[in-house]
C-alpha cells in the first residue's frame, strides 16, 4: 500500500485505470495527494504522431486529458463511477516532444446535472503548457 | 522576385492513390488502428474497427472517446491537405469535440471530415462519427489547423 493515498478515492483512481484498457493502452498512471491529482504519461514510442520530429499526437495528449480530466471530477465526486463527457475543446499550445507528459485537471464547476472542467498537460515547465482542454461531464447517476 | 506561378498539384486525386500512405507513418495511428477509405477534394472518410485495447468502459465495452479524438483529428487534418493544391502539412490548432451518443461495443465507426475553408494560413474543418449514417451520430468535431510552410533544406523551422 502506498502510504501517499490518504484519499479513499485515490485507490478507486488506480483500480479503474488498471480496469480501462485504453488507459493501459496510452500507459497513463496518477498520483493522488489529497484533492490533487496529476496524471502521468510515460512516454513510449507509440505515442508519436510525426515520426519526422519526434512529436507526439495530438490524440494521444487530447486521450490523456481526457481521462484526467474524467478521473478529477470522480476524484473529488461520490459518483459510483467515472463520468461521460458530454464535449470538449482541445487547444495544441506546443510541440509535444518524445518525453513524459504530466496534467493536472481543476474542476471549476461541480453542479448536479455536470461538471465543468479544465485541464491542461506540460512537460519540462509547468508554466509552459503543451496542451489545454476544457471539457463538460454529465454526473447525473441516472 | 519571383514571378513565376507555383506549380498546381491535385492533392487529393494523389492521396487517393495512396490512400493510407499519410497514416501508416504515424505510430500512433496504428496503434488506434484507423483505416482511411476515400479521399475527395477537401473531404476523407475512414474507418475506426473496434478493438478491445481501445475500451474506455469496461462493463459496457464502448470504445474511449479519445480514440474518436484521435480518429477526427486525424481524418480532419487529411481533409486540409486534400483541399489544398500544392502539398503542405498541417498542424491542429484547435478542436471541438460533441459526443452525442456513445458508439455501440464490437461496431466499426465511419469517419468523415471536411475542410470547408481555407486561407493562406489557416484550415477549418468539421467532421462526424457514426455506425450507418450522419442522421445518427456518435460525436461531431469542429477544427482549425495551420499550415505549415515548406521546409527548406531540413533546417528547424521556428514557429
Amino acid at each position: 500500500m502506498n502510504p501517499q493515498l490518504t484519499n479513499p478515492r485515490a485507490d478507486e483512481i488506480d483500480s479503474i485505470l488498471k480496469r480501462l484498457p485504453f488507459a493501459q493502452t496510452l500507459g497513463m498512471r496518477c498520483e493522488v495527494l489529497g484533492d490533487e491529482m496529476t496524471a502521468i504519461l510515460p512516454f513510449q514510442e507509440k505515442l508519436i504522431g510525426n515520426v519526422a520530429i519526434r512529436a507526439l499526437h495530438g490524440g494521444a495528449i487530447a486521450s490523456f486529458l481526457e481521462l484526467t480530466a474524467m478521473l478529477q471530477v470522480f476524484l473529488v465526486s461520490d459518483m459510483p463511477r467515472p463520468p461521460r463527457p458530454i464535449n470538449l475543446t482541445i487547444d495544441y499550445l506546443r510541440q509535444g516532444h518524445a518525453k513524459d507528459l504530466y496534467a493536472r485537471a481543476y474542476v471549476l464547476k461541480m453542479g448536479r446535472r455536470m461538471a465543468s472542467v479544465r485541464a491542461e498537460a506540460w512537460q519540462e515547465n509547468r508554466a509552459e503548457p503543451v496542451t489545454a482542454l476544457m471539457a463538460h461531464f454529465l454526473v447525473t447517476s441516472d | 522576385m519571383n514571378d513565376k506561378p507555383r506549380k498546381q498539384y491535385d492533392i487529393a486525386a494523389i492521396m487517393s492513390e495512396n490512400l493510407n500512405v499519410m497514416r501508416d507513418v504515424v505510430p500512433w495511428a496504428n496503434e488506434t488502428g484507423f483505416r482511411v477509405s476515400k479521399v475527395e477534394k477537401g473531404h476523407v472518410f475512414g474507418l475506426q474497427p473496434w478493438a478491445e485495447h481501445l475500451v474506455g468502459d469496461p462493463e459496457s465495452g464502448i470504445i474511449h472517446g479519445g480514440v474518436i479524438t484521435t480518429f477526427l483529428d486525424n481524418l480532419s487534418g487529411m481533409a486540409c491537405t486534400a483541399a489544398m493544391t500544392e502539398m503542405r502539412f498541417v498542424a491542429t490548432i484547435d478542436l471541438r469535440i460533441d459526443y452525442m451518443r456513445p458508439a455501440e461495443k464490437g461496431r466499426d465507426i465511419i469517419g468523415e471530415a471536411e475542410c470547408y475553408h481555407l486561407t493562406r494560413s489557416v484550415c477549418f474543418t468539421r467532421a462526424w462519427a457514426y455506425h450507418e449514417t450522419r442522421d445518427k451520430l456518435i460525436a461531431t468535431a469542429a477544427g482549425t489547423f495551420a499550415i505549415n510552410k515548406p521546409r527548406l533544406g531540413g533546417g528547424r523551422s521556428k514557429s
